[in-house]
């Protein structure tokens, strides 16, 4: 349909760009110090070191939340809150905070990520079998080796898919920090910067890319997910 | 309450005074608590009960009797309104393995194999590393589960998930088993087999056993007293001792009399809660 449309040439180029143009920007851009690879390995370096610090932040958040109605009410309140906010709301702060480089990309996709982090950690928890638990407490079970024997570990695969739905969070808030931020040349601000340009195809070849990895992400943490749902027959095969 | 709590009273024929010897007593106890729609409903009302050490007690009841809540209670995962919950004199507080408890569902922990389920009871027994190993695969054995130890759970049939459930309590070394309805879910063969599996074990290891379920004939195979309850709240009503010689065999025919005793005085009560529930609502009837 894409290439139908732009075949009529009832539109500008530039507007929409043939799906060969964009083929085109994508092969040719590939390599090079500013190439699509290169621009994509920053942007997913950056992804990863948000994605550890708001893991590192939020899984302890999460655990605490669950663990204490107070904790719950007070902490676990702000993180809904924050989650209903979109982290690009933050980057005007984190501009005039950290100024206009990498930093203030980085606090950005930790401050989105965190909520999501934490109030799944804190599901995971919640929705660990009550059974398991009181058969755990029968065996003697109790405090932090019922914690850390039985309801850590029975709260794992809530806890991947919790972490499927952050990472992609946070993947969307670096893209859109990046979009801003002039020094952090990732993805994100290549797309901007070909825009300014009226390079449309490569803009089109940045999105495909962003795409690209997120379907790659997605595809690690299924293989986990999977991995360990096999091993406690919670898949369904067939 | 309604009549049938104050008839199951006068039929009650547990004294209320509790033996020094007893390992297990329950004194008047009552339980109280409180449905999702905010509804309260009396499990229980003035329970006492006394189990012997090494006796095998089956509580059997009509669905709702509070057998559950009792064994609940027992195990330390509840506490009682009123009353007291006394082991070896002393008032339980918290669950433990000296009760280990089989539920319904295995409850086996589907991250760990098998024997690695056993071995964390042990662990929390406070079993020596260098011997969960050898103490696991005993207990295994014992079940008929040693061919299975690195198997996961959910990779064997619901009546040997149920069996590693067994030899997970048994390694606790419990003073006393509590079971809830454990074959419930089972399928009729399984559960035949897994019978007397528990009865053989049992003759070995000689826990004072408390084992609710609905199966007149599972209570009378089993048991040396059968415990009676009645419908919502659940009271003591009857009890019928089975001096039947172990091990015993299903077809026993002493067995098969006291099962027909005790069906008749079942259906009695639940037709007794079923009249009383219809007087009270006559549009129903």
């Amino acid at each position: 349909m894409w290439w139908a449309a732009s075949a009529t040439g009832h539109w500008d180029r530039v507007l929409l760009p043939s799906p060969a143009s964009v083929w085109d920007a994508l092969t040719s851009h590939l390599r090079g110090p500013d190439g699509l690879i290169a621009v994509a390995y920053r942007s997913v370096f950056r992804l990863f070191v948000g994605l550890t610090v708001a893991i590192a932040i939020g899984t302890p958040t999460g655990l605490a939340m669950a663990a204490s109605k107070l904790v719950q009410r007070s902490v676990g309140s702000l993180m809904v809150g924050l989650q209903a906010l979109p982290s690009i709301a933050w980057l005007p702060l984190a501009i005039l905070w950290f100024g206009l480089n990498e930093r203030a990309v980085l606090f950005v996709v930790v401050i989105g990520a965190v909520p999501a982090v934490s109030i799944a950690t804190a599901a995971s928890v919640r929705l660990v079998p009550p059974n398991l638990v009181r058969a755990a407490r029968t065996l003697g079970a109790r405090g932090s080796v019922l914690y850390g024997n039985v309801i850590l570990p029975a709260a794992v695969p809530g806890y991947i898919a919790g972490l499927q739905q952050a990472w992609a969070i946070a993947w969307r808030a670096l893209l859109a920090a990046e979009l801003v931020v002039q020094g952090a040349r990732g993805l994100g601000h290549l797309i901007s910067q070909s825009g300014a340009d009226l390079d449309t195809p490569l803009v089109l070849a940045a999105m495909i890319v962003i795409m690209l990895v997120g379907i790659a992400v997605d595809f690690l943490f299924t293989l986990v997910d999977r991995r360990v749902r096999r091993r406690r027959g919670l898949l369904v095969t067939s | 309450m309604s009549a049938t709590g104050s008839s199951a009273r006068s039929l009650r024929l547990i004294p209320g005074s509790s033996r020094a010897s007893a390992k297990l007593s329950l004194r008047g106890v009552s339980k109280t608590y409180r449905q999702e729609s905010g509804e309260l409903v009396q499990a229980i009302d003035d329970v006492s009960l006394d189990v012997e050490p090494g006796e095998f007690v089956c509580l059997i009841g009509p669905t709702g009797s509070g057998k559950s809540t009792l064994l609940n209670l027992v195990a330390g995962l509840d506490r009682p309104d009123r009353g007291e919950v006394l082991m070896d004199g002393h008032r339980i507080e918290h669950p433990g393995p000296d009760r280990a408890v089989l539920f319904q569902e295995p409850a086996l922990f589907p991250w760990m194999s098998v024997r690695a389920n056993v071995e964390f009871a042990l662990e929390l027994s406070g079993v020596s590393k260098a011997e969960r190993r050898e103490q696991a695969m005993h207990w295994l054995s014992k079940v008929h589960l040693a061919d299975f130890p690195n198997a996961q759970p959910h990779e064997i049939s619901p009546g040997m998930r149920q069996r590693a459930a067994l030899a997970r309590a048994l390694a606790c070394q419990p003073d006393v088993l509590l079971a809830d309805e454990p074959f419930g879910a089972l399928d009729a063969q399984s559960r035949e087999i897994l019978q007397h599996e528990l009865q053989t074990v049992w003759l070995e290891t000689r826990n004072t056993f408390v084992f609710v379920t609905h199966n007149v004939r599972e209570a009378v195979f089993l048991a040396d007293r059968v415990v009676l309850m009645s419908a919502r709240p659940g009271t003591l009503v009857a009890e019928h001792r089975i001096s039947s010689p172990r091990p015993r065999a299903f077809e026993d025919v002493l067995l098969a009399k006291v099962v027909v005793d005790i069906h008749d005085h079942l259906l009695k009560e639940v037709d007794r809660t079923v009249s009383a529930e219809s007087n009270a609502q006559p549009d129903l009837a």
